[in-house]
């Protein structure tokens, strides 16, 4: 006894400086080595799914999101007019510029990105688009002095307003997407100001696709928290039966579910029929469900209900039947039992589940696309608005940050005032 | 306290059943009469209708058939939070989004009671249960004994006279378990509130119980103090739920006013105390105590033959397996006092008992 004890002692260290391992590597040392490998083993085994989504989402949203504050349509192909505004910052252009403008116009043509060039001023200054095109074709023939020469051509060469837009445009980078996005734009002397009213699109169509999607959020929590409540507290074998119910939506494609509700709402539609068939509603007096917010509303908040049942529900079978139980026999009678008991503990079910419908809906395009007509437009239909129709993908690019940035800001005000990990999607 | 004839007494269940689908009573003519101050345990196997019968009597469950009086008052058709019964729940049931403070109030709020008599209320049942400081507490944040005090106090706080308890200390650990078995005792002889409290365990049935009602297959088997239910068994179930219990089987042979004279299946005869048998020719089965049976000196002295199977060391007491009348099964227990002799396997001995401590129950 004594002896192992007395080795014991021995090979403890004196003090607790460094401690080793068996064979005397240092204890900290041999934890980073052991560590080491497990760590490298599971990064290895994550690397497949970080790679691809670097590849198909990190990347395209990056370049995306750059687009949104580049500007080298311009600057990449003027290189001698970017020069001559670099160097003579706050100066009325004279002769020198036009030179400039000349040798580029020429530089432009010959490399045939004249249209991208004029495409680029035409965002800002619209009918410039053909200016630029026209000359380009001529410039190679133009002489000394340039002025005359291109005023010759077209008066509007010597528009102030055009050579802001080109010295805005010469910078690589701009925010002048990020302000117009928010109907707001540069303007020489005041900076940057509101556009008139009746100009407004954006920020009057964001505050409608926040309104639209938090009236769909509020809608499919009212529809949605009795039906997870049944399914939570039915028989597991008849929940299951329903819970299909719920989840048939989700295998039936977005387009069917959308056109039927089109089948269903439009004016001479199912609905339409049975109500004037049943004379609530005249014939000549069809009530208009489609094509407005209303059948955005009502198209969304179906699509979208599954997204409230489901978090509800994972919350609500976890909750006791004790708990109500305990607040009766307390002596609350049903509804404050309910109220005070039962709903605050479904809070993480209700914070996920609007959170979970609203970002949803303020993202949402196909639907409101096809049943929304003017009125029930979202955000993201400008946004592809801007994709496949103008082509100004910088625009659609600022708007799509823009939204991103608002849901984040959500999602940050969410947390701090409910808290992220008291969240649960099931 | 003892024997409540059932008009005056403070809970009452009268030819009570219950049926959840129709077909099959969980709870089959139930009669029980509880007094005022009393502490009643329903102990019985999972399944047997006890926990159906507390929930009857909190509400939660209706009788198909019967009345349930509490207080003299039919209380069937009254909602479970009018009937102002404490009720402790198997996992306590607090509700985890309020602190302590808050939890122990709810039942005070709801009876719309002045702000600073619930604060005086909340205070005293937290001191009741010696938990004053943990007011301010969530109650995910004390360790399952002091939830079990917090779920206690919030059941007496609104003054119950009844309260009701779900195999509260099922959760807690054996020894935790033990000390909170005293605490409510004392809270039940210092507060005078009626129990009832539901449990599987017969320890926890006999250390707290005034009554104890044993419960299987949705009848009261025996309904008696502690020592008598340990004592005196009155059936077979009984018997053998409650503590350790030897079995030998056998036929009576005779019936001599309270004696039995027993001739077991392997052929030795014994006398027994006749308790629950039907008559001269029937089977029967014998029940004694590990802890009743004595080993014989003298090798021809009344009683049977054994030998030594297994002998296991439990600490303050000796726990002994033997072969005794053909079975491998029959096990004695004695005290580990100073001189006792430990037995080696193997060995044959005689061991006996005293007649009234054989009862010869139903088979």
């Amino acid at each position: 006894m004594a002896d192992i004890a007395d080795t014991g002692m021995a090979s403890a260290p004196a003090r607790a400086e460094t401690l080793k391992t068996a064979d005397g590597t240092p204890l900290k040392a041999a934890l980073a080595h052991a560590a080491k490998r497990a760590r490298r083993r599971a990064f290895l085994l994550v690397a497949p799914l970080l790679a691809f989504v670097v590849l198909t989402f990190v990347a395209p949203i990056g370049q995306m999101l750059y687009r949104s504050v580049a500007n080298d349509g311009f600057s990449a192909n003027m290189p001698n007019l970017v020069r001559w505004f670099a160097e003579n910052p706050e100066t009325e252009p004279d002769e020198s510029a036009y030179a400039a403008l000349a040798a580029d116009l020429a530089l432009a043509a010959e490399a045939r990105t004249i249209g991208v060039v004029g495409t680029r001023i035409n965002y800002d200054v619209s009918g410039t688009r053909s200016l630029f095109t026209s000359a380009g074709r001529r410039a190679a023939r133009l002489e000394a002095p340039y002025r005359e020469a291109l005023l010759d051509l077209d008066e509007e060469w010597g528009s102030p307003a055009l050579w802001s837009a080109m010295r805005a445009a010469s910078a690589a980078h701009t925010p002048n997407f990020y302000i117009a996005a928010l109907d707001r734009q540069v303007d020489p002397e005041e900076g940057i100001v509101s556009v008139p009213e009746d100009q407004r699109i954006y920020v009057p169509l964001f505050w409608r696709t926040m309104m639209i999607s938090a009236v769909i959020a509020g809608i499919c929590l009212l529809l949605g928290f009795p039906v997870a409540h049944l399914l939570a507290t039915l028989p597991m074998r008849l929940s299951n039966l329903l819970m299909i119910l719920v989840l048939l939506p989700f295998w039936t494609s977005l387009l069917v579910r959308t056109t039927s509700w089109m089948v269903l709402l439009q004016s001479e539609g199912v609905v339409n029929d049975v109500l004037v068939s049943f004379g609530i509603v005249a014939d000549d007096a069809r009530i208009q469900m489609m094509y407005n917010q209303a059948g955005t509303i009502i198209a969304m908040t179906h699509i979208l209900l599954p997204f409230m049942i489901l978090p509800l529900y994972s919350v609500m079978r976890t909750i006791p039947p004790s708990y109500v139980r305990a607040a009766r026999s307390l002596g609350a009678n049903n509804w404050t039992a309910f109220w005070r008991v039962y709903v605050p503990q479904t809070v993480p079910g209700i914070g996920a589940g609007v959170l979970l419908v609203f970002i949803l809906a303020v993202g949402y395009y196909i639907t409101p696309a096809l049943v929304g007509g003017s009125s029930g437009q979202l955000f993201s239909n400008m946004i592809a608005f801007h994709m496949t129709r103008s082509l100004n993908w910088s625009m659609a690019a600022a708007l799509a940050a823009l939204l991103l940035g608002a849901i984040l800001l959500l999602y940050w005000l969410y947390d701090r005032l409910i808290g992220i990990d008291n969240m649960k999607f099931g | 306290m003892t024997d409540p004839t059932a008009d005056k007494a403070f809970v009452a269940f009268e030819r009570v059943q219950k049926s959840y689908d129709g077909e099959t009573l969980v709870v089959k003519d139930l009669n029980l009469a509880i007094g005022k101050g009393e502490f009643l345990t329903m102990l019985g196997p999972s399944g047997s209708g006890k926990t159906t019968c507390l929930m009857m009597l909190a509400g939660f469950e209706t009788a198909t058939h019967g009345e349930i009086r509490l207080g003299g008052r039919p209380i069937n058709n009254i909602p479970p939070h009018k009937r102002g019964i404490g009720m402790v729940f198997q996992n306590y049931a607090l509700f985890p989004h309020m602190t302590v403070a808050e939890n122990l109030a709810f039942p005070l709020e709801v009876r719309k009671m002045g702000k600073a008599e619930i604060e005086a209320k909340v205070k005293r049942a937290l001191d009741m249960v010696q938990m004053g400081a943990f007011g301010g507490r969530r109650p995910a944040q004390l360790s399952g004994g002091q939830q079990q005090r917090i779920a206690l106090a919030r059941a007496l706080v609104f003054d119950a006279e009844l309260v009701l308890m779900d195999e509260p200390l099922g959760a807690l650990d054996k020894q935790l378990r033990e000390h909170m078995q005293f605490e409510i005792k004392h809270l039940h002889e210092n507060l005078g509130i009626t129990v009832v409290y539901v449990t599987h365990d017969q320890g926890e049935a006999l250390t707290m119980s005034d009554r104890v009602a044993v419960f299987n297959d949705g009848v009261i088997q025996q309904l008696a103090p502690p020592d008598e239910l340990y004592e005196r068994p009155q059936n077979a179930f009984v018997a053998q739920f409650i503590g350790e219990n030897n079995k030998l089987h056998g036929v009576v042979e005779e019936l001599n006013g309270g004696r039995a004279v027993v001739r077991l299946d392997s052929g030795e005869v014994i006398d027994a105390a006749a308790v629950n048998v039907g008559g001269k020719g029937r089977r029967t089965l014998v029940s004694v105590r590990p802890e009743r049976v004595e080993q014989r000196e003298d090798m021809s002295a009344p009683g049977l033959d054994a030998e030594v199977l297994e002998f296991i060391y439990m600490g303050d007491v000796f726990r002994t397996r033997l072969r005794v009348a053909g079975s491998d099964e029959f096990v004695i227990k004695s005290r580990n006092g100073q001189g006792q002799r430990r037995l080696q396997p193997g060995e044959k001995i005689r061991i006996g008992w005293a007649t009234e401590d054989a009862r010869a129950l139903d088979a």
